[in-house]
């Protein structure tokens, strides 16, 4: 069963000019941990108030727990939880006067439901008397997760949730979203962290308003195979460029300590490629094989788009 | 209910945290009653004026005695020469200068006639005005005196007295208009401000994703500005009574019921602003200049109405300023009943709802 179903949907802003999101769909299933992964003004964004009633698309329809985003708003607003992408509690009042205040606009109490937000909630108690415009950043989002998860809801949008957080509390951050998912909750997020991506049970890629692929990370590695060497030397400027010169080069990137270079042929030998550079006057190069990831992927969609 | 007052709770942490917007809440009332009070006022008192007297007789003197005595004047200093009055006015010495020609007393007992010149510094001609007025009252008592027993075949006695206000106090011109702009600049740009603060934090977006009913959001929101501009009126009632003397002629309580629909009124032209606009910043523009100046000039508090050109007058109307200014001070000077003001309350209604009417049409339940 799918909770949110999106058909179709285009928006643009300024009448037209700037299109957000063009021709979008997909489905997410329910009870699934979806990750909408893409750089910053993909369109991420965008789709995410469609989905939560705050913005009209152009044309297309998106249904969220068979509510249609356009005609049955008030439905969707009892079911679901959404977390925007700029910390949007009130800063000035404290982690406590935050949560009970929003548990009282989704009708409910934080005792109620305290089962649900327990384990993140723990984490912040000690602080509970601060304000939350003092918290640090990994604070903030864990209480800004409390503050949408206090109603229980159906579904949960997660806009960038880790974006400005330390990969500690990132990590813990999706730690907490596993055990949501157990609790049967459908729950979409959005990150411009490839690494997430292995975090989600699906993941829809997203680059200039256009959906690339939506797939298991698996199985959008395996449909996209491409043959891949990550070369390194002592001048690694030069290397990049003469990577790029290379006749059987489709692509290559620089990726922290290597370069990873996509190459047309299949068989390829690494032979070929040491002679070249070796030819090029490259010293200490180290060219090994290697099995392209998600960022890989991604970079090669965006290409092929 | 509970989720009512959980907002209006909330609402009073953000204002009480809020220090700056505490001291302008509460602040701002108190200094301009204390400004108008006692530093900007148009009233004479004690004004320094200059005596040039050519005559030296009985008479010059007990009027010079008379200036010095009254409460309007003092007699700071005695020319000798006309060409000094021009260089006392540039010093900026003198306000007023009396001249009386040579043989005074002897002209006004043998001709029954005499001249007296009045010199006034008419750089600031509202004040001097009052000034000459002042100082032909004081001559008019002394010449009614001496006359008193003769009796001319023709005489018109002027009786001139000033209904509700017998000393010209200017608190009775400005505790109502004090209250109009107050009211006015706090409802209307506090509440603007604090909604539209919630679009720009980004608050709103999370409340408008929830069930409760968006209206509630901005409704609960004015209601403790509604509490606290009534805390204004108070204030300002309390300081006018004790610190400016000033009377209340009225009914209290129906003054504070016609602020209460003032209030209304204010916030719900808070509440149009805010639906119009994203930014903190663009509401305070608005409030501010939108509707100060106006409140300002067409309330009738510094500007007579009637001087006005016709397509002021016009305007002025439209103005709400106007009739809640007017309503004040019919209750607090003249003491008139709702009998007298029933019109201007009506038509401030009318204005609150229009607004209201509006607000709620152009009320976003999305984000564009």
């Amino acid at each position: 069963m799918s909770s949110v179903i999106i058909e179709n949907i285009t928006k643009t802003y300024e009448k037209g000019i700037v299109k957000a999101l063009d021709n979008v769909s997909f489905e997410v299933k329910s009870g699934e941990l979806f990750g909408l992964i893409g750089a910053d003004g993909a369109g991420k964004t965008t789709l995410f108030r469609i989905l939560t009633t705050l913005l009209i698309p152009d044309s297309g329809k998106a249904t969220v727990a068979g509510f249609d985003v356009i005609k049955d708003l008030k439905q969707i607003r009892q079911i679901v939880g959404y977390m925007p992408g700029k910390f949007s509690l009130y800063q000035d009042l404290s982690i406590e006067e935050n949560l009970n205040f929003f548990a009282t606009v989704f009708g409910t109490t934080v005792e109620e439901n305290f089962e649900l937000i327990r384990d993140i909630y723990v984490q912040i108690e000690p602080f509970k008397k601060r304000l939350a415009g003092k918290l640090s950043g990994g604070m903030k989002q864990k209480l800004a997760l409390c503050c949408a998860l206090i109603h229980e809801p159906k579904v949960l949008f997660l806009d960038e949730p880790t974006t400005g957080v330390d990969p500690v509390s990132r990590k813990e951050f999706w730690e907490m979203l596993g055990r949501l998912k157990e609790r049967g909750i459908t729950i979409i997020v959005s990150t411009p962290y490839m690494d997430e991506a292995k975090l989600c049970d699906r993941i829809a890629l997203i680059q200039n308003s256009k959906i690339l692929d939506v797939d298991t990370l698996e199985g959008i590695l395996t449909k996209n195979k491409q043959n891949l060497f990550a070369v390194s030397s002592d001048n690694m400027y030069q290397l990049l460029k003469d990577l790029r010169a290379y006749t059987d080069a489709v692509s290559c990137f620089a990726f922290g300590q290597h370069h990873h270079l996509q190459v047309k042929t299949p068989t390829s030998s690494d032979e070929k490629l040491r002679a070249y550079l070796a030819h090029r006057n490259h010293t200490n190069v180290s060219i090994e094989t290697i099995n392209p990831d998600i960022e890989d992927t991604f970079i090669k969609l965006m290409q092929d788009a | 209910m509970k989720l009512f007052f959980s907002f209006i709770r909330k609402e009073f942490w953000h204002v009480l945290r809020d220090t700056r917007s505490l001291v302008i809440l509460l602040g701002m009332p108190v200094m301009m009653m204390l400004l108008f009070g006692f530093a900007l006022s148009n009233e004479v008192k004690n004004s320094n004026i200059g005596i040039l007297d050519l005559s030296h007789d009985e008479s010059t003197q007990l009027l010079t005695n008379r200036f010095d005595q009254s409460r309007y004047f003092s007699v700071t200093k005695n020319l000798t020469h006309e060409s000094q009055i021009e260089e006392a006015f540039r010093k900026n010495e003198l306000r007023m200068v009396v001249i009386f020609p040579p043989k005074f007393r002897e002209s006004l007992l043998h001709t029954n006639q005499a001249q007296i010149r009045l010199v006034g510094d008419a750089t600031d001609p509202n004040t001097s005005n009052i000034m000459i007025n002042y100082a032909s009252a004081i001559l008019r008592d002394y010449q009614n005196e001496i006359f008193g027993e003769q009796k001319f075949p023709y005489q018109i006695n002027v009786e001139s007295s000033m209904l509700y206000n017998p000393k010209l106090s200017s608190s009775f011109n400005f505790v109502p208009g004090v209250m109009t702009l107050i009211l006015m600049l706090l409802g209307a740009m506090m509440t603007s401000v604090s909604i539209v603060k919630e679009k720009e934090k980004g608050t709103m977006e999370i409340l408008l994703v929830s069930p409760m009913r968006p209206l509630m959001v901005v409704i609960t929101k004015a209601i403790p500005y509604l509490l606290l501009c009534f805390i204004d009126v108070l204030l300002i009632l309390v300081l006018a009574y004790t610190v400016l003397d000033m009377p209340l002629r009225g009914n209290i309580l129906l003054l504070l019921a016609e602020s209460i629909l003032f209030i209304f009124t204010t916030l719900s032209l808070g509440l149009l602003i805010s639906n119009l606009v994203d930014k903190q910043q663009t509401a305070m523009f608005i409030s501010l200049v939108g509707l100060m100046m106006p409140a300002l000039i067409f309330s009738g508090f510094m500007f007579p109405l009637e001087n006005m050109p016709l397509p002021m007058q016009i305007i002025s109307n439209l103005i709400p300023t106007k009739w809640y200014y007017s309503i004040v001070s019919s209750i607090m000077v003249k003491g008139l009943g709702i009998k007298f003001i029933w019109k201007q309350t009506l038509i401030l209604v009318a204005m609150t709802v229009f607004y209201l009417a509006v607000a709620m049409k152009k009320f976003k339940i999305r984000l564009e």
